[in-house]
C-alpha cells in the first residue's frame, strides 16, 4: 500500500500569514514578557527582577478590587443579557413582516463604535441636559453617575444591556429558526406546557448557539474599556476601575512599564482560563446528553 | 376513542376563495371508524398532509367540520384532540432518557409515577426498547427514534387516533418490514384508529385495511387493498397502485367485445354501449397477461425489453405502437424478439372518461 | 477511461470508514453500490471523486494514479439525494452551468443542453425557474447538468431517494437508457436491492466499509458469495436458519429435524445457516421434497395481489411471501413449506456452500 503523499509546498503558503502574526502578536507579547521581568529608572535602562512583579501584583489590594469588579460586571452582564437575550429572541415574530422590522433593529445598536456608544450614554445620563438623568432628577430620585459609585455602575450595566443584549438575541433567533416545526407539534400533541417546549425542545436546540454567546460576551466585557473610560474614566473614585482601566493607567499614567506588563499577562492568562473553563463546562452539558448513561 | 368524521372539509390555504383551483383540498365527506387502520396514499401535492393537519387540528379547514363522535372539533386546538401523531422524522427530546422520553405524555398530564412506570415499561417491552430505556434517547439509531416516537403516541390508552405521516421515510428497506410489521401487530394489540399517509403503495397496502386515494386535492377511491388492485374505479389509481402500474390502452368498445389496434378481444362481460365522444380504455395489471410463443391465438407483439428483478420478470412488449408491461416468473424460452400477448379477461377492467364502468357477466 | 480503486481504505479517528477496497469500473456501465445507511457508500463516492483522499491505497483514472489530484481537475458530476440547483437560474442556464464555466462556445451550449433535455424530457421547462417544477422535474434537471458536462465519472448518491414512489419508478425506467446513450461509468448509490435489480447493470454490496461482493446485479442476487450479501440483496429480508449438521442429521436447536434432501447430504458435519428468500416459503405442499414446518402467524399484511405473512418459526421470524389474498388470523398455527432446492446454505464463516440448483441454472444460462 503506499502511503498519501505530503506536500511540503503548503508551508510557504502558511508563511506570510505566519510572518503576520508574528509580527502584530507574538513579538509584541514577548516584548511585554521582557518587560514583566525587569524594571526600569527610565533612560532606557533596565534590570532584572525575575518574579517580583507578579509576587507583588497577585498580593496587591489594587489588583484584587480591580480582579472583584471586573468578574461581578462580566457575571451581572452576562445573568442579564443572555436571559434577556433569549426572551426576547423567543417574542421575536417567525414570520411575516415582523422579522424584519424586528432583525433590524435587533442590529442597530451593534453597528454604533464603542465609543460612540459611551459618549451617548455619557450625555443621556448627565443631569443637566441628558434625557435620562434630567428626568429621573425630576422624578425626585437622586441619580448623578458622576458622584455616586452604585449610579455609575447602574449606567454601566444599563449601557453594555443596552449595546449588546441584541448579540444575544441574534445568535439565539437563529437557533431557534433552524428547529423543525415538527418538534413543536409533537409537543402540542404530547401535551406539554410552554416551560416544557423551552426545556426540552428550545434550549437544548440552541445549546451550542448559546455557548458562543456566553463565550463572546465574556470575552468582551471582560475586556471592557472604552465605554466605562468615555463615561466615568474608571470613577467616582475606583468604583468603576476595571482591570482594562487600571491597566492603562499603570501603564500610561504611571508609567510603571514592569507591574502593568505582569499585571497584562495574568489578565490574559485570567481570560484565557475563563474561557476555557466556561467552554468545557458547556460543552460537558452537552457531552453528558449525548454520551447517554445514567 | 372516537369515530372521526368529516363533513363538507374543503381547504385553501389563500383563504375563502371561489375558485377551485386555490384549493388544496377540495370538498369530500369521509368517517374514520374507531379502530380501523387506515392509509392516506397519493402522489406529493394530492392534498393528504393537508387533511391529516385538519385532523389533528394543526390546520384548521377553511369549510367544513371535524367531528369526534358528534362532537365538533372543528376549532378545538390539537393539544385538546387526544390525538398522536408520527412525523417523517423522528421527533425526540433529546435531553432525555428513552423512559422520560415515552413518560413525557403522561407526565404532562398530571398522572402519577406509580401509574406512569408500569405502563412505560410494558410499553418499551412491547417496542422491544427494554434495554435501551435508561440510555439518553438522542444516541439511538433512526429506527429505535421512530419507535420512541410511535411509543409516546401509543401510552395514552385513551388516544382517538395515531396519526403517521410517511413515518418510514429514514429507515433502511429491511428495517422498514420489522416497524411496519411490529406497526401492525400493535395496532391489533391496542385497537387504536390509525392513519397513515404515504406515497409508497406497498406501505399504504400491507398496513391499512382501508385504502384511501387521493389525487389532486380529491378522494378518488376507498376501498380494500384487494379491491384497488382489482378493480381501481379510475385509471389513475390503476397507475399509481401496482408496480408496475396498469396497463391503459385505447380501445373501441361494443358489447362484450373491445378492438386494441385492430385486434379483437371478446370479454367476460357486456357493458352498456357508452357515448359516442366519450374516451374508452382497456385496463389490464401486468400480472394478468401472460407471453406465448409466436403463431398462438392471442395478440402478436414484440418484445422491447426484458428485465429480471429477482422475483420475476418484468416484460415490455409493444402491439403496433402500444406498449404493455408483463410480469411474469416463466420467461424460458422466448428466445425471439416476437411473442403472444394473452389477457387474462376475467381481470380486464374497463374505463370511460376514466372512470370504470361495470358489465354485465356474460 | 477505467476508473479503478486499487486497496483504498479511510480511516477517521480509529474508526475505517472503507476498509481494503478494490474495485474496477468500466467506461459505459451503470455500477450500483448497495448497502444499509452507514455502509460506507457516501465516504466511497467521494474517495472516487476525489472530495477526499483515501488514507491508504490508489485510484486510478484511465490508467493514471490520480490519488492526490483534486476534485477541480477530474472531470467528475456528481448527483444528491437533496435537488439541488441554482435557484436564480433557469433551468437551461442550470443545465448549462458547467458547461459555461467549461468556457464552451454558446453554441455548443446550446446544442448540449438541447440535446439531454431532450433525454430527460425538459425540452418545455427550460425557460422556467427551478422552484416552479415539481420535485420529480428538479431532479432530472440536476441529472441533466450532471450529464450535460459529459464527465467520464458520473456519481449518484440516492438520487431517487426524495421522490415519489411512482416518479422513481418512472425514472428507474428510464435511467438505464440514459446512462446507455452516454460513455460514461456511471457509480448509484442506493439502500433499496429492489431499485439495484430494476436498474440492471453491476452490483457491489457493501457491509461496514467493505465490498461483500461485486458482479452483474442479477448475479449478486441469485448467487450471493456469502450470508452477508445474501441479506443485502433481499428486500423482504431473507430468512434465517441456524442448523447444525452431525451424524447424518441435521438439526435446528437440537431439537427441529431438518430432512437431508437436495444437496444436504453431501455437506460435512458442522454448524451451518440456511438461507431462503420469502418468495421460496409456500402455505400449500408444492412438491414430493417440501419441508413441512409448523409456524404461528405473527402478523399478515396485503398487498392486492399477494400476502406477506411474517410467521414464527420455533422462536425465529421468517416472511413468507404467497400469490393471492390470505387473511390469517394473527396467533393460527399453521403450516408451511420450504423447498430444499431453494436453500442457499452457509458455512461457519457465513461463505456459500451450496447454491439453488434453480439460481445455478440462471446463472449459467446469461
Amino acid at each position: 500500500m503506499i502511503e498519501k503523499q505530503i506536500n511540503q509546498k503548503a508551508w510557504f503558503m502558511v508563511l506570510p500569514v505566519f510572518l503576520l502574526v508574528a509580527f502584530s502578536a507574538i513579538i509584541p507579547l514577548m516584548t511585554v514578557v521582557n518587560y514583566s521581568v525587569q524594571d526600569t529608572f527610565g533612560n532606557n535602562q533596565f534590570f532584572w527582577v525575575g518574579m517580583d512583579w507578579f509576587r507583588e501584583l497577585i498580593h496587591s489590594e489594587r489588583f484584587h478590587d480591580a480582579f472583584l469588579r471586573q468578574i461581578m460586571f462580566s457575571g451581572i452582564i452576562l445573568s442579564i443579557e443572555i436571559p434577556l437575550g433569549i426572551v426576547i429572541a423567543l417574542a421575536m415574530p417567525k414570520e411575516g413582516w415582523g422579522v424584519p422590522v424586528c432583525l433590524i433593529s435587533m442590529a442597530l445598536p451593534l453597528l454604533i463604535p464603542w465609543n460612540v456608544v459611551g459618549t451617548i450614554w455619557q450625555i443621556f445620563g448627565r443631569v443637566d441636559i441628558g434625557l435620562l438623568g434630567h428626568s429621573l432628577a425630576a422624578l425626585g430620585i437622586d441619580y448623578n453617575y458622576t458622584q455616586e459609585p452604585i449610579a455609575a455602575w447602574l449606567t454601566i450595566i444599563a449601557m453594555d444591556v443596552w449595546h449588546w443584549t441584541s448579540l444575544v438575541v441574534l445568535l439565539s433567533y437563529a437557533g431557534l429558526c433552524s428547529i423543525p416545526d415538527a418538534y413543536y407539534q409533537a409537543a402540542k400533541i404530547d401535551g406539554a406546557s410552554r416551560l416544557s417546549v423551552f426545556r426540552y425542545i428550545q434550549l437544548p436546540k440552541m445549546q451550542r448557539v448559546l455557548l458562543i454567546a456566553v463565550l463572546l460576551r465574556f470575552m468582551d466585557s471582560f475586556m471592557i474599556y472604552t465605554e466605562p473610560f468615555v463615561i466615568t474614566g474608571g470613577g467616582p473614585g475606583n468604583s468603576t476601575t476595571f482591570m482594562s482601566i487600571d491597566l492603562v493607567k499603570m501603564a500610561i499614567g504611571q508609567f510603571d512599564l514592569g507591574p502593568a506588563a505582569a499585571m497584562s499577562l495574568i489578565y490574559f492568562l485570567v481570560i484565557l482560563l475563563l474561557c476555557w473553563i466556561f467552554y468545557t463546562i458547556m460543552s460537558n452539558v452537552g457531552e453528558e446528553s449525548s454520551n447517554g448513561g445514567v | 376513542m372516537a369515530n372521526i368524521t368529516l363533513k363538507d372539509i374543503a381547504h385553501s390555504y389563500t383563504g375563502v376563495s371561489d375558485n377551485p383551483d386555490d384549493y388544496a383540498l377540495k370538498k369530500l365527506n369521509l368517517t374514520w371508524r374507531d379502530g380501523g387502520a387506515y392509509a392516506l396514499l397519493g402522489p406529493s401535492g394530492c392534498g393528504k398532509t393537508t387533511l391529516l393537519n385538519i385532523i389533528s387540528g394543526l390546520l384548521v379547514p377553511t369549510k367544513g367540520q371535524v367531528l369526534f363522535d358528534d362532537e365538533d372539533v372543528t376549532k378545538l386546538p390539537t393539544e385538546h384532540r387526544n390525538i398522536a401523531q408520527i412525523f417523517q422524522f423522528p421527533v425526540i427530546y433529546d435531553t432525555m432518557t428513552v423512559f422520560q422520553n415515552l413518560a413525557f405524555p403522561l407526565k404532562n398530564r398530571g398522572r402519577t409515577k406509580e401509574e406512569i412506570e408500569p405502563r412505560v415499561i410494558e410499553l418499551a417491552k412491547m417496542l422491544g426498547l427494554e434495554k435501551d430505556l435508561h440510555t439518553k434517547a438522542q444516541h439511538l439509531t433512526a429506527d429505535a427514534k421512530q419507535k420512541i416516537s410511535l411509543g409516546r403516541g401509543l401510552i395514552r390508552q385513551s388516544v382517538n387516533a395515531i396519526l403517521f405521516d410517511e413515518p418510514l421515510t429514514v429507515i433502511d428497506p429491511q428495517l422498514k418490514w420489522e416497524l411496519r410489521s411490529q406497526l401492525k401487530y400493535l395496532h391489533k394489540q391496542f385497537g387504536f384508529t390509525m392513519i397513515y399517509v404515504t406515497h409508497d403503495q406497498t406501505e399504504a397496502l400491507t398496513f391499512a385495511n382501508e385504502v384511501i386515494v387521493m389525487y389532486e386535492g380529491e378522494i378518488v377511491q376507498v376501498g380494500t387493498p384487494e379491491a384497488l388492485f382489482e378493480r381501481p374505479e379510475h385509471t389513475f389509481v390503476g397507475y399509481f397502485i401496482g408496480s408496475p402500474g396498469m396497463n391503459i390502452c385505447p380501445c373501441e368498445l361494443r358489447g362484450d367485445r373491445i378492438t386494441v389496434e385492430g385486434h379483437e378481444i371478446v370479454l367476460d362481460r357486456t357493458y352498456p354501449p357508452q357515448q359516442s365522444n366519450s374516451k374508452i380504455e382497456l385496463g389490464i395489471r401486468p400480472e394478468y397477461l401472460s407471453l406465448a410463443q409466436p403463431g398462438e391465438p392471442g395478440l402478436p407483439v414484440k418484445i422491447i425489453k426484458a428485465s429480471d428483478v429477482g422475483r420475476h420478470m418484468v416484460i415490455r412488449v409493444a402491439l403496433n405502437n402500444r406498449e404493455f408491461n408483463v410480469v411474469t416468473s416463466d420467461f424460458e424460452g422466448m428466445t425471439k424478439d416476437k411473442a403472444t400477448l394473452i389477457i387474462d379477461t376475467a381481470h380486464a377492467n374497463i374505463y370511460a372518461n376514466d372512470h370504470l364502468i361495470t358489465g354485465e357477466k356474460a | 477511461m477505467q476508473l479503478e480503486l486499487r486497496n483504498v481504505c479511510k480511516k477517521v479517528g480509529n474508526d475505517f470508514h472503507i476498509s481494503d477496497v478494490s474495485l474496477i469500473f468500466e467506461p459505459g456501465t451503470l455500477n450500483i453500490l448497495l448497502g444499509p445507511t452507514l455502509a460506507g457508500k457516501t465516504s466511497l463516492m467521494r474517495l472516487m471523486a476525489g472530495l477526499d483522499q483515501p488514507s491508504s491505497g490508489t485510484v486510478h483514472f484511465g490508467g493514471q494514479d490520480v490519488t492526490g489530484v483534486k476534485v477541480q481537475k477530474r472531470n467528475v458530476a456528481m448527483v444528491y439525494q437533496q435537488f439541488i440547483n441554482y435557484p436564480n437560474l433557469s433551468v437551461f442556464e442550470n443545465i448549462a452551468s458547467p458547461l459555461r464555466i467549461a468556457k464552451i462556445p454558446a453554441d455548443e451550449i446550446k446544442e448540449r443542453v438541447a440535446k439531454v433535455a431532450s433525454l430527460l424530457k425538459l425540452e418545455n421547462m427550460l425557460s422556467r425557474s427551478p422552484q416552479e417544477l415539481s420535485g420529480g422535474q428538479q431532479q432530472r434537471t440536476a441529472l441533466a447538468r450532471a450529464l450535460a458536462k459529459e464527465a467520464d465519472l458520473v456519481l449518484l448518491d440516492e438520487p431517487l431517494a426524495n421522490l415519489d414512489y411512482k416518479l422513481r419508478e418512472e425514472l428507474r425506467e428510464e435511467l438505464p437508457r440514459i446512462f446507455a446513450e452516454t460513455g460514461s461509468i456511471f457509480v448509484y448509490a442506493t439502500t433499496e436491492p429492489s431499485e439495484a435489480l430494476l436498474l440492471g447493470g453491476s452490483t457491489a454490496s457493501l457491509h461496514e466499509g467493505k465490498v461483500t461482493q461485486f458482479g452483474s446485479t442479477i448475479d449478486v442476487f441469485s448467487r450471493p458469495q456469502n450470508l452477508i450479501t445474501a441479506q443485502i440483496l433481499s428486500d423482504p429480508p431473507l430468512n434465517i436458519l441456524p442448523v447444525t449438521k452431525l451424524n447424518n442429521r441435521m438439526l435446528y436447536k437440537s431439537h427441529v429435524e431438518i430432512p437431508l434432501l437436495g444437496q444436504l447430504p453431501q455437506l460435512p458435519d458442522d454448524d451451518y445457516t440456511i438461507g431462503f428468500r420469502p418468495h421460496h416459503l409456500y402455505l400449500e405442499r408444492m412438491s414430493e421434497k417440501a419441508i413441512g414446518v409448523k409456524a404461528k402467524v405473527v402478523v399478515t399484511e396485503i398487498t392486492g395481489s399477494e400476502s406477506y405473512i411474517h410467521i414464527d418459526v420455533a422462536g425465529v421470524r421468517w416472511v413468507l411471501l404467497a400469490p393471492g389474498i390470505h387473511n390469517l388470523d394473527v396467533h393460527e398455527t399453521i403450516e408451511i413449506f420450504m423447498d430444499p432446492d431453494q436453500f442457499y446454505v452457509f458455512d461457519r464463516n457465513d461463505l456459500l456452500v451450496v447454491t439453488p440448483e434453480s439460481a445455478a441454472a440462471a446463472g449459467g444460462t446469461k
